[in-house]
Order: C-alpha cells, then structure tokens, then sequence
C-alpha cells in the first residue's frame, strides 16, 4: 500500500511565485540548533527562506512553488535530529500576537511623547522660581500640548475601550478612572495653557500613560508566550489521519481536511481522529481518554469508533460520520460552555479593587472642591486642586500592582514546569483549599511500564524489548521502552491481534497473548487486577510481563506535601472501582469515588463549591475537560488531550507531580504579593492626597509620587522570582 | 532665547527620528524573536545564503 503525506492544506502562498510553511519543531534550544536548522534547510536547492524562532520554537520556510514537497523538510529536520510538525497559527493565538503588538507600539508612542513632554517640563519647573518669562512658558505648554495629545489619544486606545466597554455594560473596571483621570488631566491643561497658567499636567498625563502600557504589555506578552507554546504542543501531537485516497493509496492528512463520508485507516497503536463506522476490520480499543474505562471494547464492522480512543490490536477501515467537530466532542463541549461561563462571573482582583477605589477617589475630588468654595476660594482655583488629587491619586502602580506580579510569577511558575493559560488563574489558584485529581494519566503516568521486570532475566528482558520494537501495540511499546532497547530484530513478523516472532540463533522467539507463546498456564496465575499480560517465549522457555500504568514517581510525597498545607485532597475517576482503591490506598486518600461519569463530576465540585469550597481540579481526557471548566481552577498534564489542556488554567509538564504543589506555593506567594502591592499603591497615594488636598501640588510632585509608587511595586513584584521552596 | 527656534525642531526631530526608528524596527519582526537575537549574536558567521531578516 503506497502512503503519502499530503501537508497542503498547512501550505500558503508567499506572493510572487512562492509558497510558505511554518514548522513546528521539538528540541531547538540554543544557537547551535538554530545555524544548524538553517543551514540544513537552506542547502535544499530553491529554498528561499528558514528562520527559526527560538522564542516560539518554529522555522519559517519559503520556497519556489511546486518545486518542493513540504513533507521533504520534515524528512530533513529529522535527518538533522529535530522532529517537526506543519503548524497553523489557532485564531485565538493569533488575536494575541496582534495585540501585543498593538501594545508595543502604544507603548514606543507614548515612552517617546513621555521623553520629550519631559524634555520640556524640566525647563519650566526650573523656570518657574527663575526668571523664566511668561511667553516662553506659554511656548513650551503649547508644544506640550501638541505632542502630548495626539500621543495620548493613540497610545490611549488600549484603556479607552476596555474603559467604553465597562461602563457600557453598566460595570466600572481598572480602566474606567485610569481613562477619567487622562482625560481630565489633559483637558485641564489646555485650559490652563490657554489661561497662561503656571502649572500644566501634559507630562503627569502622558507618563502615566506610559506606565500603565508597561504593565499591560507584560501582562499581554506572558500571555502569547503560553499560548505558543500550548500551540506548539497541539501541532506536535500532530493530529492526522490515514484517509483513502485511491482503492489502495493512503495520505497522511490533517484531521481539519477530513470530512464525513472519507474513508480512513487505523493502524494498531493508532489514536483515532474523528468520529466514524467501522467498514472492515476486526480490533480491540481504548476509550478510557472519553469514558475512562479503561477495559478494552471490541471494535468490528458497523461499531462506532470515536475520536480520541485508542486502536489496540488490528487495522480498521473507518468511514467518517464527523470530523473535528466530532459528535460526542460537541457534547462535551456544550457541558464546557456551560462551565465556562459560570466560572467567568469571577472578578479579577485588579477589578475589585478598582471597584472600592473609584468612588473613593471620586468623591475625594468632589469633597475638595466643594471644601474649596466653602473656604472661600475661587471655582477655577476650587477644580484645578480637585483635578489635581484626581490625578494624583490615578491608579498608577495600582495598574502595575497585578501584571507585574503575574509576569514574575508565571516565570517561576515556568522553570518549575508550569505553563499558565490565564492570568488570574493565580489569584483563583492561590485561593484553592480542596484538589481533586483524576486518576488515569494524573496521577498514574500517562505510558505504560512494565511492573515485574526485576523479576525477568535482564539477557530475556532485553531480547522481549528488541522484539517489541518491531510492533506497533501500545503495550509493546512500553515493553520496548522499559527494556531501552533500540536495535529491532531483524526478520520479525507481527501477527495483528496476537504479537511478534522471530527466529535467533535458531531458537523461535515470540512475544503476545499468553496464547499466542503457549504460556496460557503462567498467565492464569493472575498478577494483578489493574495490568495488562504479555507473554514471552524463548524456545521452551516461558516469562509473563505485567504491563500498566505505573504511579507518578513522586506522588506519595506530593499528596503528604498538599496533606501539609491542610488542603483537601479526593479522588474523583470513571476507572473500576479495584484500580481506584489501589491508587487511593497506596497515596493515602482516605476520600475516592470511582466510576464516576463526567456529569457526577461536575455534581460532586457543584456540591463542594456550595460548601464554600475553592476547588482545584487536576485531571486529564476529554471526559475531564467539562469538570475542569467548572472547578475554581484547574491543572492538566501536558500529555493530556487536547481539549482538556484548553480548558485548564495550567498545564504542567514532564512525569513528576510536584508541579502541582511548586504552582499552588507560587500563586500564593503571588497573591500575597499582589494584596501587598495593592497596599502600597493605595498607601503611597494616600500620603500624596493631603498634600493635593492643601492645594500646592505641582506637577513635579504629581511626578515623584507616581514613578515613585510605580517603581516601588515594580521591586516588590521582583520578589515574586524567588523560587518556590523544595517541596519533594 | 533665539536658539530655541533651532533647538526645540531639532529636539523634536530627533524624537521623531528615534520613534520612526522604533515603528520600524517592530513592523520588520525584530522583536518576534527576542530569545533567538540574543543568540543569533554570538553564531559563528558564515555566508547564510539567503539568510535574508524575516520579511512578509
């Protein structure tokens, strides 16, 4: 059977005769990989362009068109060492990339319009105990003006619209008095430059500007970085499909060119990407990834195929009834929905604080001015202080206080494996006083590994692992891997549905069923509930592996370690009632339910919530993702499904669990530090107020005050980096 | 004072001039890849081909 692989649909045209592709590829790490990649790339002969971005880790490619196969640069990254994968920028990563750079360039508008206002005020604070004369300053103020408004209303658009868009849906948010306290800063200062006055506020304004652009942009910018490197993570799971393109020619497709109707192949040790009738064929799968079941169920023509369940033993020919918009997917998506928008009524913390702020602030204003006119001052003298304590107490460093704070974390958060979806994930996961794990793939490892091997000969061991890499079954695989054998026999035959022989040194190896090497006697004997039996035979001689998926190394130590920090822990899987009383016994769980469906789950979190409390959700599969929409917050593992990780508010990587307590110290040491930020933002503010108050604020102290507070909260925000203490 | 009339221009145009600089070198990718420009530094040279910055 001839198999192609057709990356077309990834493909797009360049403009003047040239086609691009941008590659997703694992293990660039440094300069050495990044000469080495476009080096390799570039000798192709007609290839135009390959970048790589170390940051995103992809490579940008352009070549003549129809001169080059795309599937030609994947063979040859592999020959170089790096596995690649086509990827399509997600619209939502997309949408970030562009705002970022939205944000940088306000933010270059306003940095250059702070410079030069500022420029330009120093002469007049100076000036004005000199002998600076009136003209000149109305001069400077002018020119002021001219830079700092047009600067404002474009570097302003960020806060302007969000500000718009609250008070349009009847809300108030941060940007609500950052954009009053602009614009009447602003409008102030023409009247006062058109009233030759002393004092104009253009530089305040404008600086204030520029502070606020830093915070959001570091928020925006952690934000892109995980969704690139969540994207990466997708486009290397690389979901593809066999589909049929001629009676006996396959092509290796993206699931996203597959539609219903399409005939496609499904290998043993295959996952299946779309939903589907089964045509031809005869094999066992694995839907534990959307029931959690994890007994294998037959699979012959006329049954259903999922996408996401697992093809054991025999090749399938499926037609496809929905592609990547699969049926049962859209089930479980509703149920996300649902969750989801339950979960967004939460309130940033930078909100709420917003909320108590503004009126504060407002009324003060109002007070001083009346205070003023009762006093027997002047209305133009009366709101020109009001306008003043406005701008002084413009939540400057409160606008700094959260992003700050979440940029330094997430970065900590990262060097322990942690990868944040959302921002304020850290707020809601700091308050977390209650996990619930799943158990397959959380807190067990997502692979198999072979439990009795100290049992087994190492010489026999090794020999199983060499001939288990000439088969594709899951359980195979694992035997392979755990013996860490690289070198497959030659001459072996794989056997569907049964498994593999060879003949060494004469002597007939093989390795399957217990019936398949005569070992049905050993089998019988049975080992344990939870594992999957493979035999081995060497001539006479008879072994049995116990395959199955082993506990997370350390995670006894993390459940002692959650167990100290009194929160509390249970155990909610769709798995058989044996495997969960295993896993909850040997961890110590005193609280489990097994065979629990997704809705239970959600039941079971609804219950707690309405006890009061904070859940963290830790689990994978797509039967997981509507339960982790609907926890207070959430953590998958990174080799999780895909929709799952989408749904969580981390990810975290790699086989130990300690991400998950190295992430609940991080957010509230984070939280603390955000609360404390808060403080010394208001604190700071409250000392200028009086002074605003009394009426003698110059724009130099409106100046102090703000860089003052702004770059103290940026320092305590450094603190944040300390890394998170050594829990296991 | 009539310095000024050449100063405050000049001032203003070489505030410009560091802005324009700016926008450009944020419409040309340069900060798409901050990790990598930092390594992209210390590579060995060779004559990269068509090594040309990342144009669209």
């Amino acid at each position: 059977m001839l198999v192609t692989r057709d990356f077309s649909h990834y493909v797009r045209a360049a403009g003047a005769g040239f086609q691009h592709i941008d590659l997703a590829v694992e293990g660039v790490h440094c300069a050495g990989c990044m000469a080495k990649i476009e080096r390799g790339l570039s000798a192709i002969p007609d290839v135009t362009l390959a970048r790589v971005n170390l940051t995103d880790r992809r490579v940008a490619l352009e070549w003549k068109e129809g001169t080059l196969d795309p599937a030609s640069f994947i063979d040859r990254l592999g020959e170089l060492g790096y596995k690649a994968y086509p990827y399509e920028t997600e619209s939502a990563e997309a949408t970030e990339v562009a705002e970022s750079r939205f944000l940088l360039r306000c933010l270059g508008v306003a940095a250059f319009a702070t410079m030069n206002v500022m420029m330009l005020s120093i002469p007049v604070w100076s000036g004005n105990v000199s002998d600076m004369l009136p003209e000149q300053r109305d001069f400077f103020h002018w020119l002021s003006a001219l830079i700092a408004l047009p600067a404002a209303a474009y570097a302003g658009r960020p806060f302007f619209r969000s500000a718009w868009r609250a008070l349009s849906n009847k809300t108030t948010n941060m940007d609500v008095p950052i954009s009053i306290g602009v614009c009447l800063a602003l409008g102030m200062s023409v009247v006062e430059t058109v009233n030759h006055a002393e004092h104009a506020y253009f530089d305040a304004a404008i600086m204030l500007l520029t502070f606020l652009l830093v915070g959001r942009f570091l928020d925006q910018n952690m934000r892109r970085r995980t969704r690139a490197v969540a994207g990466n993570l997708a486009a290397l799971k690389a979901e593809t499909a066999a589909k049929f393109v001629g009676p006996d020619e396959i092509s290796q497709v993206p699931v996203a060119a597959i539609h219903p109707g399409d005939i496609v192949l499904l290998r043993p040790g295959e996952r299946c990407a779309v939903d589907g009738t089964v045509i031809e064929g005869r094999s066992e799968i694995d839907q534990s990834l959307i029931t959690g079941e994890t007994l294998y169920v037959t699979a012959e023509q006329g049954a259903p195929v999922y996408a996401g369940s697992m093809n054991i033993s025999g090749t399938l020919r499926v037609r496809v009834s929905a592609a990547s918009e699969a049926t049962l997917l859209a089930e479980i998506t509703r149920l996300l929905d649902n969750a989801l928008q339950a979960r967004s009524r939460y309130m940033r913390l930078a909100d709420r604080a917003a909320r108590l702020y503004a009126p504060v602030v407002h009324a003060t204003a109002l007070i001083t001015i009346l205070g003023w006119v009762i006093a027997g001052a002047g209305w133009h003298d009366a709101v020109v202080t009001g306008v003043a304590v406005l701008i002084i107490t413009c939540p400057c460093a409160l606008g700094l206080a959260i992003p700050t704070v979440q940029t330094v974390a997430s970065g900590a958060m990262f060097r322990s494996g942690v990868l944040l979806n959302s921002g304020h994930a850290i707020e809601r996961l700091a308050e977390a006083d209650h996990v619930i794990f799943d158990k397959t793939g959380t807190l067990t490892l997502p692979d198999l590994d072979v439990t009795n091997a100290a049992d087994i000969p190492a010489d026999i061991f090794e020999l199983a692992g060499r001939l288990a890499l000439s088969s594709h079954h899951p359980v195979a695989a694992a035997v392979a891997q755990a013996a860490g054998t690289r070198s497959p026999i030659v001459g072996a035959v794989e056997e569907a549905g049964q498994g593999v022989r060879a003949v060494v040194d004469g002597v007939q190896i093989r390795l399957g069923r217990p019936s398949f090497c005569g070992a049905e006697a050993l089998a019988v004997a049975g080992l344990d509930p939870e594992a999957s039996v493979v035999a081995f035979s060497k001539g006479a001689e008879k072994f049995i592996l116990s395959v199955r998926q082993g506990l997370r190394p350390d995670a006894q130590a993390v459940i002692a370690a959650l167990k100290d920090r009194h929160i509390g822990i249970e155990i909610l899987s769709g798995d058989r009632e044996p495997a969960v009383i295993a896993a909850a016994h040997a961890l110590g769980i005193a609280e489990w339910r097994a065979g629990v469906t997704p809705a239970d789950k959600i039941a079971r979190i609804e219950e707690l919530k309405g006890r009061g409390a904070k859940v963290l959700m830790v689990g994978d599969g797509m039967n997981d993702a509507p339960s982790l929409a609907a926890a207070h917050v959430s953590m998958s593992p990174i080799s999780a499904a895909h929709l799952s990780q989408a749904t969580a508010d981390l990810v975290f990587l790699g086989r130990p669990l300690a991400p998950v307590v190295a992430a609940i110290d991080s957010a509230r040491k984070a939280l603390h530090l955000m609360r404390q930020n808060l403080w010394l933002a208001i604190g700071y503010n409250v000392l200028a107020v009086p002074v605003a108050i009394s009426g003698v604020v110059t724009p130099l102290i409106a100046a102090a005050a703000m860089s003052g507070s702004s770059i103290l909260v940026m320092l305590n925000s450094l603190r944040a980096r300390s890394r998170a203490r050594e829990v296991v | 004072m009539e310095i000024l009339v050449f100063l405050v221009p000049l001032a203003l145009m070489l505030g410009l001039a560091g802005l324009a600089a700016f926008l450009w070198s944020l419409r040309s990718g340069q900060y798409d890849d901050l990790d990598g420009a930092a390594w992209r530094a210390i590579a060995d040279d060779e004559p990269p081909p068509q090594d040309a910055p990342a144009k669209r």
